[in-house]
């Protein structure tokens, strides 16, 4: 069954592209937009992938509202177009692309070197990433962590009411 | 269907084009986002070895970093915010005062 195959390969190149022009784009509102495409993709794989509770999360709060909060945050700074390169250290920039490389050719070596005998991936069971089986096991084995997580949005909340306050 | 493999390549190239976006980007608004994009890499990464080893924690470990990564996008926008005001630029270049 190669559909799955292609449409990884589509998907791959969209988000990738769409990263390099996140990376490149002098614009900030090109940028932000750029971001949401890799998002979107990213959720479709999550679909292909047996988790479509986390490919509507994926939409709806990444997508949805991360985002959005990144294009409010871009409209009250003002979209200014960026400078270009050239900084107060010179060769920052060449040695960050460098070292970047490096650690680019470190990852795949690491990957090739560790799970190589992956194989691959069948189609998910029935019922795999549903909802249900993950509010199961969130409201289970995973209560204490869900707990400390509202906790933590509560105080990202009233910590950014608290920043903003004139 | 799908090799792992491809999909850990996957994950490590967005990766990559994030790390690089923090080193070379000056803005901190791009700074931030590279950061996301760090950030779902790993998402994917998880996601596919949930796929792979038929567990679910994967998925459920993505659900915790969506949280954390909308709290830290409030909190960090607002403090972006905070220092537009008082120094009219985001620029990293430019916030290099401890001293206000």
């Amino acid at each position: 069954m190669s559909t799955n195959l292609l449409v990884l390969f589509v998907l791959a190149l969209i988000a990738v592209g769409a990263a390099l022009g996140m990376l490149f784009s002098r614009n900030v509102v090109y940028a932000v937009l750029f971001l949401v495409l890799v998002m979107l993709t990213l959720a479709v794989l999550y679909l292909i992938l047996g988790a479509p509770f986390l490919a509507l999360a994926q939409v709806t709060v990444y997508a949805g509202a991360i985002m959005v909060l990144f294009l409010f945050a871009v409209m009250i700074l003002g979209p200014q177009k960026l400078p270009a390169a050239g900084g107060p250290i010179g060769w920052q920039r060449p040695v960050a692309l460098g070292l970047t490389l490096l650690f680019l050719v470190e990852v795949v070596a690491a990957f090739a070197a560790k799970v190589g005998a992956l194989g691959t991936l069948n189609g998910a069971q029935a019922g795999f990433g549903s909802p249900a089986a993950i509010g199961r096991l969130l409201f289970n084995r995973y209560l204490l962590p869900f707990e400390a997580t509202s906790v933590l949005l509560l105080v990202a909340a009233v910590g950014a009411v608290v920043l903003t306050k004139e | 269907m799908v090799p792992t493999n491809y999909l850990l390549a996957l994950s490590a190239v967005l990766f990559i084009i994030g790390v690089a976006g923090v080193l070379v980007r000056r803005n901190a608004l791009v700074i931030y986002m590279a950061i996301e994009l760090m950030l779902n890499a790993a998402n994917l990464a998880f996601v596919a070895f949930a796929a792979a080893f038929g567990a679910l924690d994967g998925q459920i470990a993505v659900f915790f970093v969506m949280t954390v990564a909308a709290a830290e996008v409030a909190v960090g926008l607002a403090i972006l915010v905070t220092i537009f005001r008082t120094r009219k630029s985001v620029d990293i270049d430019t916030l290099h005062r401890l001293k206000g």
